[in-house]
């Protein structure tokens, strides 16, 4: 018998923090087996945010270090400046990356650092109990947002592919989801393009996961594959916003 | 004859595998692992074809193909 699907080397073999369905798992279990792929296991560095994305430390083989909350472009940008060799990933939610880290990521973003920062968009602030963030969607009850969210008072969702595509920095930027297998093979190619836009030098590449929160939304985790397919994507399309 | 292999203590039950197979081979039991979760299993191995779609959309990474060579 010969194995044809194996858990990525790149996993440890333990059980990781995440909820039941949550697509966290899924998008470090798609960074592993692209970095296997590409062979890049023993040189890439990662950096996490803070938020349930500080998880992967338990789980993933790399070499990681944690930041505060929403400066893991600016840490990310200053190890590939001192380690140019060192492939440097960056792994984020949307409250450290859209919110508090705004100004790093689009500084980042602005000069063009060679790094890869992977966007988990999940449309709340998940490990603090599901409070609003920036890409939560209109009409959507969080804890901060009891009646939904109301344009007048909390704004509108912020998309970040869109905005950081308006800038000259950026290299690769893709959006990508996990909700069935041809979205996964798809995020694959988009993860393993990006880090290859890195390798090449060419300079900030993103990737951002449309991804869930089912204890948060309140769904099962079924549901909250639906819920994306239904909501989440027409308010946040699929696709490559820039590859050059 | 292809089969799967689901490791009990990384499934959390999140059903994705159960859902996403197209030929029905995996289902779940009254049993939990140490986590607390009733993890899948695959009840009709006969039919599996290898087509190793419950293994891409698992989350946790639980589930391992084999097919002959």
């Amino acid at each position: 018998m010969k194995k044809v699907y194996s858990r990525p080397i790149g996993l440890h073999r333990n059980i990781n923090g995440y909820c039941p369905g949550c697509l966290h798992s899924a998008a470090g279990k798609i960074i592993m087996s692209a970095l296997e792929e590409l062979n890049l296991l023993e040189k890439t560095a990662m950096v996490d945010g803070v938020g349930c994305c500080a998880n992967n430390n338990n789980y993933m083989d790399l070499d990681a270090i944690g930041t505060p909350h929403g400066r893991a472009c600016a840490t990310a940008s200053a190890i590939k400046r001192c380690s140019p060799e060192t492939i440097v990933i960056t792994y984020q939610g949307d409250g450290d990356l859209a919110s508090i880290g705004l100004a790093e990521t689009m500084m980042a973003a602005n000069r063009g650092d060679n790094i890869t920062v992977f966007f988990i968009n999940n449309a709340n602030y998940g490990m603090t109990g599901g409070q609003m963030a920036p890409t939560t969607l209109l009409d959507m009850k969080t804890t901060t947002t009891p009646f939904g969210r109301n344009p007048e008072e909390h704004g509108y969702p912020m998309d970040m592919c869109k905005v950081l595509s308006t800038l000259k920095g950026p290299s690769y930027i893709a959006r990508v989801t996990c909700t069935d297998v041809p979205n996964v093979r798809k995020a694959k190619e988009a993860v393993k393009e990006a880090l290859q836009h890195q390798v090449d030098g060419k300079g900030f590449s993103m990737v951002e996961f449309v991804s869930n929160c089912p204890t948060n939304w309140g769904l099962t985790p079924l549901e909250s594959l639906k819920f994306i397919k239904e909501h989440m994507l027409a308010e946040y399309p699929l696709g490559v916003y820039r590859n050059l | 004859m292809p089969k799967i292999e689901i490791e009990s203590e990384f499934c959390k039950g999140c059903l994705f595998c159960v859902e996403a197979c197209p030929k029905d081979v995996i289902g779940t039991t009254s049993a939990v692992n140490d986590k607390g979760y009733q993890y899948a299993v695959p009840v009709h191995q006969e039919n599996c074809i290898g087509c190793s779609i419950c293994a891409i959309i698992c989350p946790d990474a639980a589930i391992e193909v084999y097919k002959e060579d």
